[in-house]
């Protein structure tokens, strides 16, 4: 398994992290060495290798009911955001 | 008073008996936690100890008291409080202030509890060691120079120095037992989904559980009866009539030698291992070996699954809503630049471990092949306990190790928790019971060890628990 320093650019890009030029050699190094020990699972065969199925994992919903009483969380909430514009929270223009 | 011994029945009796008072009793703890700072188990000491003290006193006078009215506890970083900050030992919420309580800080809340304050953790519970927080290393009480175990070693450190009577943990791959065997306290990893994750900061969704760390087995049933529970607002959290599945009283210990005897296990933990089991024969326990080949499979699966789950859950920490945030030129490094600086090292390298396992191209081949032997694994343990009622391994291969000894090497890291993950893969309970000490630098190291039950057998396990205390012969709290 080998892991190129782009690699972890674009890992590092998709996941919105930034990385130091330094940072990437080490992550590098150590997503190579632990890929290489995770891949033995690809090893799984005989008795076990029958065993294999995939299951299926179901959604459990609860009833979207009984609301709370409006605004009484607003304040709680709002106080946590780095930039606010009145109730709202504030970014940055995205178009 | 002796607070470094006093167990939760005993203080509880003197509560009643109004042979002591709630203030008098966390105050002593907060003195304990005073003198003990430098082993850095606590992040903060709450201000409002004396008002819940006041609130608890209450409930004892008016007749109300249950077993944990009064009792001082230590709660992990990762677990809201309403009105208090939540770090998970990060940069990324170093201030940011819990908006509700978790169900089960309300569980205890409505009990009478006291919150003594908030421990430290690795960083949003990923490490083994309590080395990876922003706010500095936690030390192990029984040598200073070593790691507590993680990720919940604050809360087990303030446990076994005296700092608290009782804590609650997270535990995801071992984050409750590996730190309870370092520290010589008890450790439990409930069944998933009955103990609700609600309020709990999200490590990695299908294995994260709270629990407790308590002097006794029969603390941590106490802690255990109070936060377990079907609640509504965790989709996997069980209903009660599930949960409450009754086993026979266990009689026949399985013991998985191959596995034990794993490359890298020290010698001197086997050794107590041997010991431990011939004690349970001696208390009439019935020893059968099994084999169980796919457990040794078990921390390959889960660096692929957590990663995988930490990836996404922590995708939420944009530097917008809360959290840390740094200003870049545009949206875009607005986010680049506030999750860059605002995780540390270890949770960066998981992120990208998670999204490398999910990207297109290597999801069959990793992920998808995880899920596959996560259900072989599963299958083997239901296997194995038709045979037996419950399993037995060392909780860790090794005693504590040094602070620094491992920080270099993630996977070294990683290999120390090899007998624990397996139990969160497949979704079991199992507790951490100290079963003696090493030894080493004129320090004793405590050894731990671990019993594994079928899902919802934790009476079985508070059964065999009670019996290994007794069978064991020598108390651990000195």
């Amino acid at each position: 398994m080998v892991i190129e320093l782009k690699d972890v650019e674009h890992l590092a890009g998709l996941a919105r992290i930034e990385v130091s030029d330094t940072e990437k050699e080490l992550l590098r190094h150590d997503l190579e060495g632990i890929l290489e020990y995770v891949s033995q699972i690809k090893k799984v065969e005989g008795e076990q290798e029958e065993q294999v199925e995939q299951v299926e994992l179901r959604n459990v919903m609860r009833e979207d009911s009984e609301p709370h009483k409006a605004g009484i969380f607003t304040e709680d909430i709002l106080k946590q955001a780095p930039r606010r514009d009145g109730n709202r929270i504030s970014v940055k223009k995205i178009m | 008073m002796d607070i470094k011994n006093l167990k939760i029945k005993q203080a509880h009796d003197l509560l009643i008996n109004k042979k002591m008072s709630v203030l008098e009793l966390a105050e002593a703890v907060l003195k304990v936690a005073e003198e003990t700072g430098d082993l850095n188990a606590y992040l903060e000491i709450f201000d409002d100890v004396r008002t819940q003290a006041e609130v608890a006193q209450k409930m004892i006078d008016s007749g109300n008291a249950t077993m944990l009215t009064g009792i001082p506890l230590a709660m992990k970083d990762n677990i809201l409080i309403k009105g208090k900050i939540a770090s998970a030992s990060s940069r990324m919420l170093e201030n940011y202030v819990a908006t509700y309580d978790a169900f089960v800080t309300k569980k205890l809340r409505d009990a009478g509890a006291i919150f003594i304050g908030r421990t430290n953790m690795d960083e949003f519970a990923m490490g083994g060691s309590t080395e990876n927080s922003v706010f500095g290393a936690t030390k192990n009480p029984h040598s200073k120079n070593r790691v507590p175990g993680g990720s919940s070693g604050g809360s087990a450190s303030a446990l076994a120095s005296g700092s608290a009577l009782g804590a609650l943990g997270t535990d995801t791959g071992g984050s409750i037992r590996q730190p309870a065997s370092f520290c010589g306290v008890v450790g439990l990893k409930p069944t998933y989904g009955s103990v609700s994750r609600s309020g709990l900061i999200a490590m990695a969704s299908s294995l994260d559980q709270a629990g407790p760390f308590a002097k006794t087995v029969e603390d941590a049933e106490i802690i255990f009866n109070c936060i377990k529970g079907n609640d509504p607002m965790d989709s996997t959290s069980y209903p009660e009539n599930l949960s409450n599945k009754i086993f026979s009283k266990p009689k026949i210990i399985g013991v998985p030698t191959e596995f034990v005897h794993a490359k890298g296990v020290d010698p001197r933990v086997l050794k107590n291992f041997e010991e431990s089991i011939e004690s349970m024969k001696k208390a009439g326990y019935e020893i059968k070996e099994i084999s169980l080949p796919a457990l040794s499979l078990g921390l390959s699966v889960y660096y692929i699954l957590m990663p995988a789950e930490v990836s996404s859950n922590l995708a939420r920490l944009d530097g917008v809503r809360y959290g840390y945030h740094s200003d870049g030129a545009n949206l875009l490094e607005d986010y680049m630049k506030s999750r860059g600086e605002g995780f540390g090292r270890e949770v960066r390298r998981r992120i990208l471990l998670g999204t490398y396992v999910l990207s297109s191209g290597y999801y069959d081949a990793y992920y998808s092949r995880a899920c596959e032997v996560r259900e072989v694994l599963k299958k083997d343990l239901e296997k194995a306990f038709e045979g037996v009622d419950i399993i037995a391994t060392p909780t860790t291969p090794t005693p504590a190790f040094k602070i620094g000894e491992k920080s270099g090497d993630p996977l070294q890291m990683y290999l120390a928790d090899i007998f624990t993950v397996p139990v969160n893969i497949a979704g079991l309970p199992a507790i951490s019971i100290p079963s003696g000490f090493v030894e080493e630098d004129g320090s004793k190291l405590p050894l731990g060890i671990q019993f594994i039950a079928p899902h919802f057998g934790e009476t079985g396990l508070f059964e065999t628990g009670k019996a290994f205390e007794k069978a064991r012969g020598f108390t651990i709290i000195s």
